[in-house]
């Protein structure tokens, strides 16, 4: 999705409870949600896993993670091992629900507003400026 | 009493089989439709990160993601026109090869025709200068 853009229903399944549910209704509750494609295989992810931990104490951001193309034990351990900075999880085993982001590959991260509204787009690891650009939108 | 039964029985197992048979065929025949299709669109999109290929001849993660996408959007009852215009709304025109008429690729579709009538303007003007 690019910037300004509205993110249209579709189905995501937990990683953990493996529960099926609308991604519409994730987005609910709070002013910013922030939505991380990571994957336990990709090296990028674990350069930029310190900086969503950082972002984790913004109480005003939901953080959400998409897992893709992973298996459930190597992401699990990756999480132990580097943080889990998410409130929730998804699985994208195939590729598909990262196609409905309108995501190139991992990493990716998008900035929702309450709106479902896509605020901004960080294609490749997040880094200090990023970082620092999201609290400065979650601060207004 | 016992061979009409065993006849019955053979009778039974026989649409049995008419009847897996049957749907087996139609789940064949609507996986290949699906899979014609699916090679149909993804000749013309881009694979965004590919150096020149469609998304058909690559085999890219990304690629492959976008094949089992459309895919699934096909056997969810989508048409072409609103897999195509939901790839545009998420990846940009750029995505596809044939772009369609609209007010960000206007000026694409109508420069060869502008170009052919300013020449063919200037063209004529200099053989009626001559004349």
């Amino acid at each position: 999705m690019s910037e300004n853009q509205i993110f249209t229903d579709f189905k995501v399944v937990e990683l953990i409870e493996e529960k099926q549910i609308n991604f519409n209704k994730v987005l609910f509750g709070k002013k910013i949600y922030l939505i991380n494609i990571w994957s336990s295989w990709c090296e990028p992810c674990k350069d930029e896993s310190d900086k969503l931990l950082e972002l984790k104490n913004d109480t005003s951001i939901m953080m959400i993670g998409i897992n893709y193309k992973d298996k459930k034990k190597n992401a699990l351990n990756f999480l132990k091992l580097y943080g889990d900075p998410f409130d929730q999880i998804f699985i994208d085993k195939q590729g598909t629900i990262s196609i409905n982001f309108g995501a190139y590959g991992v990493p990716e991260t998008f900035l929702v507003n309450e709106d479902n509204k896509v605020l901004k787009k960080y294609i490749g690891p997040l880094n200090d400026e990023d970082v620092y650009e999201i609290k400065k939108i979650t601060n207004n | 009493m016992f061979m009409k039964s065993k006849k019955l029985l053979t009778i039974k197992i026989l649409i049995i089989f008419i009847f897996i048979s049957f749907n087996l065929k139609s789940i064949a025949m609507a996986s290949t439709f699906y899979e014609e299709q699916t090679i149909n669109i993804t000749k013309n999109l881009r694979c965004l990160i590919c150096q020149g290929q469609t998304i058909h001849e690559s085999n890219s993660d990304f690629a492959e993601s976008m094949k089992k996408y459309i895919k699934g959007e096909l056997e969810n009852g989508k048409t072409d026109e609103e897999i195509f215009s939901s790839l545009v709304e998420k990846y940009g025109q750029w995505i596809v090869y044939d772009p369609g008429i609209s007010r960000n690729t206007l000026l694409l579709w109508a420069l060869p025709l502008l170009l052919f009538l300013i020449g063919g303007a200037i063209i004529g003007k200099r053989i009626l200068k001559k004349i």
